[in-house]
């Protein structure tokens, strides 16, 4: 698919990508941290926004800001920062999540001085009355405000417009992801991959047609006659994932991924808005609704209860948990997840990454001694 | 010999003993909860413990708890424990120590009292809802969060609404609970205790501006259990009493906490409670008094934001705008601020793998002093529970390279 070359072009260099779209399209453009960053508001406001994940630099000079136990996504971003690869940036919003992403604020607040900065304190507990409310004030806080920093004003018109291209990426993701559960193998885990992640980094407007390309080619392909097909169908589950290559690896271990619920993955795309209703409010109910990230209250099994669900959905044999060392949420909620899992009778394996993946071979034998013995 | 024993027993605080008979009551108070059909909570050290008081309630504090289990050094093997049931070795110790606790009534006092609520606010760390909610699963009791939105330049009109409505949650929480109304006369006597407790804790810590100053932080460390515990009794107020007494007429004598105090230094985060005592030799071994902290004085720092006449409406505020729930430049501005106040000339900065919250921002912390007021300051790697990330080599070689600095500097 000709769609496909176009993510991988991006891919290869998302900085590059931006800095001639901004040139050619004259948006400015928002660097956002996690998927609780309204895209929807970035984009009424005629703003590009663009999630930052850190380039995998060496780290050097967020050494003097942030101790070794630091995750390496924290830190990343901010080598990036500091290095001037991030010097296109016009503002960047930090949606408050972690306690390390808390702290990144404020020391990217007082570090990076060239591009104007907002915090987005959401609430923590999100199975509230009150809780609801306070979301629906701060992103009415954060319109007004992001509107003073770019100097225009948001109409509802444009949250509308924001709104029904945000809903049609998570459609088409929702459609790719379910053809990916259904018929994994017309779609290569990496092209999976690269499709979600390109969503979060290009032209809205052009992802949302393109990924519906994308669908669309997918629909006639699964109208084929399925192969016989004899590999094991993995589900992933964990917070950021930048590493395609581990896809690669899971199919030639004898596995297939047959969905996700990483931060980057399912979780960015699910649950569309209401177009009808009043634009922040709806928004608002969007983000409360969604499956919440695991820094985020939602009930005492929220996470779980969706993790298994999702496995048996999917048919899944087993569940590969991707984690990032130094990640406190992810690692509190293992546990019990695993637990879940295992009386649901879904066998599942722990990956804890820093940065880099571990030699190549090593994980290699870990994912064929899993699939193997699932 | 002979001398150098009184001389030591001169320094020793009297009020000590009161204070391990205060806590020891409370605990066998609190273990014996289900005899006396009182009610216990397990509450977070920044929650509002005063509501809980008022509805005769005990509150108990597992990150109190924790520091237990670093004191008597169960810390490394209970860790050991929790990261077998699959808690990453990088994560806050005192969660770790307390969800290993549990299971097994492991821990230096048999584990902790068996709770009927769980009340969490969020105002000092993610990690303690996480916590938090891994007990509410295990004990399969209600939770109540109190969520106060981070405040990293200021204090939003909206947030203050969220959290003040949360206190009226926090009591319908309670009412539920505990099966009866909420007491809010009782409330107004308890925050009106809570006030005079903080103010007496406030003075006691105040007494160090003194040269010599009669009290440490190492001593803080140790009394600041009641503040954290009790605040909000008559008990409490009596004893900071007696300890404040104490303090005055260490002061008018002369008595300081360190035999020849010659540098004074301030302390940030978390003790290191496997080493106080470790420590706080080495320092004054070298003439050397940690005469402040950023972690006690965190119990008194809501006395800016109290109204005594309106202790409800106030305490969304109080809650909400403490110490480690505001941005890394604030933090800065009052490290100075202490700096000053306690004519310190020196800061030791305890990097904690622990508290992510605590630590990171500390590098920044370090630079802004630095450029404002030129004060040194010393970097130590360590763990407040988990005693396998302690290298006393390294640690001590650092102290001593660092009081040459201020050697250097006073000459
Ligand atoms: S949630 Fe985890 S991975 Fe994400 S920024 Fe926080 S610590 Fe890092
Ligand atoms: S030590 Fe830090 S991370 Fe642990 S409970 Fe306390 S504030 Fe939270």
């Amino acid at each position: 698919m000709k769609q496909i070359e176009e993510c991988y072009q991006i891919l290869k260099d998302p900085n590059g990508y931006v800095k001639r779209f901004k040139a050619e399209s004259g948006r400015k453009v928002i660097g956002t941290f996690c998927s609780y960053a309204p895209e929807e508001i970035i984009l009424a406001a005629g703003a590009h926004p663009f999630r930052l994940f850190g380039s995998g630099e060496k780290i050097r000079l967020a050494e003097a800001h942030l101790q070794s136990y630091c995750c390496s996504l924290v830190r990343g971003a901010l080598e990036d920062a500091l290095g001037g690869r991030l010097a296109f940036l016009d503002g960047v919003v930090f949606p408050h999540t972690c306690d390390s992403i808390q702290r990144l604020s404020d020391i990217w607040r007082l570090n990076v001085p060239a591009c104007f900065h907002l915090d987005l304190i959401l609430p923590v507990k999100l199975d509230t009355d009150g809780a609801r409310q306070y979301m629906i004030d701060v992103l009415r806080r954060f319109r007004g405000e992001l509107g003073e920093k770019l100097s225009v004003t948001i109409s509802d018109e444009e949250l509308r417009a924001a709104i029904r291209i945000c809903n049609r990426i998570r459609a088409a993701l929702t459609r790719i992801y379910a053809l990916k559960g259904e018929r994994p193998e017309i779609l290569k885990g990496s092209v999976l991959y690269a499709l979600v992640r390109a969503a979060m980094i290009m032209d809205r407007t052009r992802a949302a047609s393109f990924l519906e390309e994308v669908a669309a080619e997918m629909e006639k392909e699964s109208t084929s006659k399925a192969a016989a097909w004899p590999k094991k169908r993995i589900f992933l589950s964990g917070g950021v994932c930048n590493h395609p290559d581990i896809y690669t690896i899971i199919e030639e271990a004898g596995g297939e991924v047959v969905g996700d619920d990483f931060c980057t993955g399912s979780r960015y795309f699910s649950g569309l808005i209401d177009e009808k209703a009043d634009p922040v409010t709806a928004i608002a109910d969007r983000y409360l609704e969604r499956v919440v990230c695991p820094a985020k209250h939602r009930g005492l099994t929220n996470r779980a209860d969706h993790l298994v669900r999702l496995a048996r959905e999917k048919q899944a044999r087993g569940v590969i948990f991707f984690l990032l060392k130094f990640c406190d949420p992810h690692a509190f909620d293992y546990p019990y997840l695993k637990e879940a899992l295992d009386q649901a009778g879904v066998p599942s394996m722990l990956l804890e990454v820093e940065d880099r993946l571990s030699a190549d071979g090593q994980l290699r034998t870990r994912f064929e001694a899993f699939v193997e013995m699932i | 010999m002979a001398e150098k024993d009184e001389e030591k027993e001169k320094r020793k605080i009297k009020t000590v003993a009161k204070m391990k008979e205060i806590m020891t009551a409370y605990y066998i108070d609190a273990k014996t909860a289900g005899q006396t059909g009182k009610k216990v909570a397990w509450i977070t050290s920044g929650g509002p413990v005063e509501p809980l008081i008022a509805m005769d309630v005990i509150p108990v504090y597992p990150e109190n708890h924790g520091a237990m289990v670093g004191a008597s050094k169960m810390g490394a093997d209970l860790c050991g424990k929790a990261e077998a049931m699959g808690y990453s070795s990088d994560l806050c110790s005192y969660a770790r120590a307390d969800i290993a606790c549990a299971p097994i009534n492991g821990g230096p006092i048999g584990g902790l009292p068996r709770p009927d609520m769980l009340v969490c606010c969020n105002n000092i760390c993610g990690t303690v809802m996480k916590w938090y909610e891994v007990q509410a699963r295990f004990f399969k009791v209600p939770l109540f969060i109190l969520d106060t939105p981070f405040c990293h330049t200021g204090f939003s009109a909206e947030a203050k609404r969220y959290v003040k409505g949360q206190i009226n949650e926090y009591i319908a929480f309670l009412e539920k609970a505990c099966g009866k109304r909420f007491d809010y006369d009782r409330i107004k006597e308890v925050g009106r205790l809570s006030v005079q407790g903080q103010r007496l804790w406030q003075e006691i810590l105040d007494t160090a501006m003194n040269r010599p100053a009669p009290i440490s932080a190492f001593d803080a460390f140790f009394h600041l259990a009641l503040i954290v515990t009790l605040r909000g009794t008559q008990q409490t107020v009596d004893y900071y009493k007696m300890l404040l007494a104490e303090m005055r007429q260490r002061v008018s004598e002369g008595i300081g906490a360190v035999p020849r105090e010659k540098y004074r230094l301030l302390w940030d985060n978390l003790p290191v409670w496997y080493r106080t005592k470790w420590l706080s030799e080495k320092f004054a071994s070298h003439d050397a008094c940690l005469v402040a902290d950023t972690y006690t004085s965190a119990w008194c720092g809501a006395l800016r934001y109290v109204d005594e006449n309106d202790f409800l409406g106030s305490m969304a505020e109080c809650h909400t705008r403490i110490y480690l729930n505001i941005g890394v430049d604030e933090m800065a501005r009052q490290v100075i601020e202490m700096a000053d106040k306690y004519d310190v000339d020196g800061i030791v900065m305890h990097s904690n793998r622990s508290c992510k919250p605590y630590s990171f921002g500390q590098y920044d912390i370090q630079r802004i002093i630095r450029e404002q007021k030129g004060i040194p300051t010393l970097m130590i790697e360590a763990d407040m529970v988990d005693e396998r990330s302690f290298s006393e080599g390294q640690i001590e070689t650092r102290i001593d390279a660092f009081i040459e600095v201020l050697k250097g500097k006073k000459s």
